[in-house]
């Protein structure tokens, strides 16, 4: 049986093409998700892709988390469904509360696009496994409002409990505070990431084919949880 | 109290009523012609129509004559599916897909306000792609501004390039390249040119025309406001003045995901065959697109503007018929059709409304509340405006010009001082790095982007099961075209045409952007006339028929124009991306061919105009058979794997182009001038029909006599060398860039002085 993956598409969602590409290269089925039904359809797990959903025209993520796709999401997360939030999605993981935090304007207060080094700090989530800690990748970031916030007790809290999961390594791009790049909760099952591994997936189109682990790493999780024979 | 509206009955009842059409920028003989050919006076709704319809942007009165070259020149193949006149040309590309790509000036509303103006130029550029049936997939923009330091300049780069980057950004095209340049002569009248492409199979190419009585008039996208009202032709038609009023109300606000919305939702009609007929609403709004699809077809058609959404209620006929409110498509779609086409806009909440339908007869009429108020053939209004003859005359000044050679400018001839020039050289805002503006647009979004800035073209795939892509490049070169605007333009398209070939993709159509001052100085006229010619007689040398274009006139402050700016277009296809010829060189030991022979050509260089602040002579011979046959050695060389990197030479000379491969790479590698050239000449002439190419020492035999073969001279001029530190007086492990027996520089003094320019703007 194949692995079924969910990607849903908000209104201004952009790169839900590109993360169901990432996902059949990684071996698995993309199943489109739309932001009105309320309706996960079964998927294994669900990835919230890039864009600038309701153009990012509120606070980011923000509008979007109040769509019926995500009344029906939360719960599911909150059970253990697997939930990766690249970018725009990890906006709205954070709007939704599964993620502490908030992503603020850039400290440049430009957009940035780059090829970003990123450090992985925690191999324990249901999409970092394929790393290992330390390893530096490369994978694109590009976002007008990726500045991780949260207050000092929170950080801590992430830091004491290993779910910062990757950090900027060369620099960081938008300020983001102890150089967050992505998070995940305390079970493990969801993730946010400022960076867009689904750019990341072969030499020909990306920097480098480094983002790929993010999506195999959530096959072995579902095979280790029994969820596919 | 509502405003009386000016009907076709009051105007026939109120011959004599006086009419402010010189306000709407319509000359004494262009408003008589107006009333002959009605036979009564315009109602106000008609005279708003005509005015937007027949300004310089929308009816090209100044230009037709000349660009009608671009028909009578054509090149006999059959690339060409849709040629000039449609929103974009349609080119085939094989396999059943086609391109169609085009470019757009949005240059006044730029300057007076930067992100809104930028942005509004992406979206309106994306529309016309999108209305031909196409997936839009990429975008470039060529942009020039005043001089660096300039503290306009301060003003209006930022907020063009945010404006670029918001807009294409957020709704979700890559953009791939584009140009950033700097003159005087751009101060207070900055160019911001957009391009973008799109594909499709070639059974999806869709048109403008409404055909097919009863069928309805369906507007979708943004409701209606009153911004840009007016902007065409009082923006584009006329040259800023120092104590004009303040013109900020007539410039768009541009709304990116609405934009995104309109080509999903769009792309979703196409694909259900939904759609007979479809338009964009870009400038002059709906006097444009429903006059132009009306007169596409039989020519009956009748619009109820009361049904038109607007976004402000107190809006007038006049107004709604020439708002330019961005974001609106306006399809003719059968009566069966509509309520599934009403389904797609309402699922991507796109508000959609039905406010007419294709009628008998051949007269467009616009009714408010039930009242005639336009009533036209609709053909007078799109196609049959005023066509002028303008005189134009070669400037007394230009053999002046001609003759003020670079000759008498010191040259250097020492190692130190070659080195010096080059520091100086790539230290400057024209040459020096510019990515503080490219890291500002996302290049990856839909994840086709094989190639992008610095690289010389971008390149996109476009079939996934095939790898068949496209490259596109877009080069000009107002130095060149002041000094010789016929053979500048041919010099801009030889250029872009060479940067489509370097990375392995076979040049096959042209577009233009062609920015001049104003067509009523016969010098301007003069320039136009020859970059047109020029252009024309190139592509059809070259094979490559041009598609489509964009002029915009009046880029002048007072007297002084603007350089003349023809920006030029081209684009290639590729069978499969997978052998694209990056920029990029990755293998020590390879050998550094330079193609191409390198003449004393000075005038007109980056090192006479930015080391000297010189401009005067004759640019650089252009040879088209010899750029035709370096195109096909560029691709041969892609194709059989002989070439792992490849750059165009141009501004800067080889000295620039091989610092631009050394950084990209960051690789250091020894170079130097073949016999019998002077190493000044070698390394800064901008000779045409050159290219720099990177080549295996197991493929060198090979690609020589290949070159041998077709009679192009290939030099080998250096190497790729990881090593040279050890030779030098550097640290250990640094990357060093070495002309032999004249200087060696570290890659890291290279960069810093490549990256000066733009940290010294943006500081």
């Amino acid at each position: 049986m194949t692995t079924r993956i969910g990607v849903i598409t908000f209104p201004g969602t952009l790169d839900d093409v590109d993360a169901a590409r990432a996902i059949r290269y990684s071996g698995a089925e993309a199943v489109a998700l739309w932001h009105g039904d309320a309706d996960l359809k079964d998927v294994d797990a669900v990835v919230l892709p890039g864009g600038f959903s309701y153009g990012d025209y509120l606070r980011c993520g923000a509008i979007a988390n109040l769509s019926p796709v995500m009344s029906v999401l939360v719960p599911a997360a909150l059970e253990g469904l697997p939930v990766l939030g690249i970018c725009n999605g990890f906006q709205v993981l954070c709007e939704a509360h599964l993620l502490p935090g908030a992503l603020t304007r850039n400290q440049t207060l430009h957009f940035v696009c780059r090829d970003q080094q990123l450090t992985v700090a925690d191999t324990t989530s249901a999409w970092t496994n394929a790393y290992d800690v330390g390893q530096v990748i490369t994978v694109p970031v590009k976002n007008g409002e990726g500045c991780y916030q949260a207050d000092d007790a929170t950080l801590d809290e992430l830091e004491r409990t290993g779910r910062v999961v990757v950090r900027y390594h060369d620099l960081n791009p938008n300020g983001s505070r102890r150089d967050i790049a992505g998070i995940r909760n305390e079970r493990g099952n969801v993730v946010g990431l400022m960076p867009h591994p689904e750019h990341a997936i072969d030499d020909l189109t990306g920097p480098s084919s480094d983002g790929l682990g993010f999506f195999t790493s959530i096959l072995t999780t579902l095979v280790g949880q029994g969820v596919l024979a | 109290m509502s405003r009386p509206v000016d009907t076709v009955e009051t105007a026939a009842a109120t011959p004599d009523l006086a009419q402010p059409f010189a306000e709407l920028g319509l000359k004494p003989d262009e408003y008589q012609r107006i009333r002959d050919i009605l036979g009564r006076r315009p109602t106000s709704g008609e005279l708003a129509m005509y005015s937007v319809m027949w300004s310089e942007h929308c009816s090209y009165k100044s230009s037709k004559v000349h660009l009608a070259q671009f028909g009578r020149k054509t090149p006999k193949n059959d690339v060409l599916m849709v040629g000039i006149g449609e929103n974009a040309g349609v080119v085939d590309i094989g396999d059943g897909w086609a391109a169609t790509f085009k470019a757009e000036s949005h240059n006044h509303p730029s300057y007076v306000e930067p992100y809104q103006g930028a942005a509004t130029g992406v979206g309106g550029i994306v529309r016309d792609i999108l209305a031909m049936g196409a997936r839009p997939v990429a975008v470039m923009d060529s942009l020039r501004f005043g001089p660096a330091d300039a503290l306009d300049t301060a003003r209006v780069l930022p907020g063009v390039v945010a404006g670029v980057g918001g807009y294409g950004n957020c709704l979700g095209l890559p953009n791939i390249g584009g140009e950033v340049a700097f003159d005087a002569t751009y101060l207070g009248n900055p160019l911001v040119n957009a391009l973008c492409v799109g594909v499709m199979r070639h059974e999806d190419v869709h048109l403008a025309k409404a055909t097919g009585v009863g069928n309805k008039v369906i507007l979708y996208g943004a409701a209606t406001g009153g911004d840009g009202i007016g902007g065409v032709s009082v923006l584009a038609s006329e040259t800023f003045d120092a104590d004009g009023p303040a013109k900020r109300p007539s410039v768009q606000v541009g709304d990116p995901f609405m934009e995104k919305l309109l080509i999903e939702a769009t792309l979703e009609m196409f694909a259900a065959h939904l759609v007979e007929g479809i338009q964009d609403l870009g400038g002059a709004g709906l006097s444009c697109a429903t006059s132009e699809l009306a007169s596409a077809g039989s020519g009956g058609m009748h619009v109820e503007l009361d049904l038109v959404p607007l976004r402000d209620s107190t809006l007038s006929p006049e107004e709604i018929l020439m708002s330019e409110s961005q974001e609106r498509m306006c399809a003719i779609v059968t009566p069966d059709n509509v309520d599934a086409v009403l389904a797609i806009c309402d699922k991507w909440g796109v508000q959609a409304t039905v406010i007419g339908e294709v009628t008998e007869g051949s007269t467009l009429v616009i009714t408010w509340h039930d009242e005639v108020i336009v009533q036209v053939p609709p053909r007078t209004v799109a196609h049959d405006g005023p066509v002028y003859e303008r005189p134009f005359t070669r400037p007394a000044a230009q053999d002046e010009l001609a003759a003020s050679s670079t000759t008498a400018l010191p040259r250097p001839t020492t190692g130190a001082d070659l080195k010096r020039d080059l520091l100086a050289l790539l230290a400057t805002a024209n040459i020096g790095d510019k990515s503080w503006v490219t890291d500002q647009y996302d290049r990856y979004v839909r994840g086709n982007t094989v190639l992008a800035q610095p690289d010389d073209a971008g390149v996109v795939r476009v079939d996934e099961a095939t790898g068949r892509g496209v490259a596109l490049a877009l080069d000009g070169n107002g130095r060149f075209a002041q000094l010789d605007p016929y053979v500048g333009t041919q010099l801009a398209l030889a250029e872009a045409y060479r940067n489509v070939a370097v990375t392995g993709a076979i040049p096959i159509a042209v577009t233009n952007c062609l920015n001049f001052g104003s067509p009523e100085d016969a010098g301007v006229m003069w320039q136009f006339e020859q970059a047109v010619t020029g252009l024309a007689d190139a592509a059809l040398e070259l094979g490559t028929p041009v598609t489509g274009g964009n002029v915009s006139f009046y880029n002048q402050t007072g007297d002084t124009a603007i350089l003349p700016t023809p920006v030029i277009g081209v684009l290639g296809v590729i069978d499969d991306v997978e052998r694209r010829t990056p920029l990029r060189y990755r293998n020590d030991g390879e050998l550094i061919y330079l193609l191409g022979e390198t003449h004393d050509e000075l005038d007109g260089s980056a090192w006479a105009a930015e080391l000297h602040g010189h401009l005067g002579g004759v640019p650089p011979r252009v040879d088209l058979r010899h750029e035709k046959v370096l195109g096909e050695i560029l691709v041969a060389a892609s194709r059989d794997g002989m070439a792992s990197a490849a750059h165009d030479v141009s501004d800067g000379g080889v000295a620039v182009a091989l610092t631009e491969m050394a950084l990209r790479s960051d690789v250091g590698l020894r170079f130097w001038a073949p016999d019998g050239i002077d190493p000044f000449v070698f390394l800064f002439s901008e000779s045409s029909g050159r290219a720099l190419v990177v080549v295996a020492r197991s493929e060198e035999l090979r690609f020589s006599e290949m070159c041998a073969a077709r009679g192009v001279a290939a030099y080998r001029i250096g190497v790729v060398d990881s090593g040279l530190a050890t030779e030098h007086d550097v640290a250990p492990g640094t990357q060093v860039l070495e002309m032999t027996g004249q200087f060696a520089v570290a890659l890291a003094d290279l960069r810093s002085a490549h990256q000066s320019a733009f940290q010294r703007i943006v500081a």
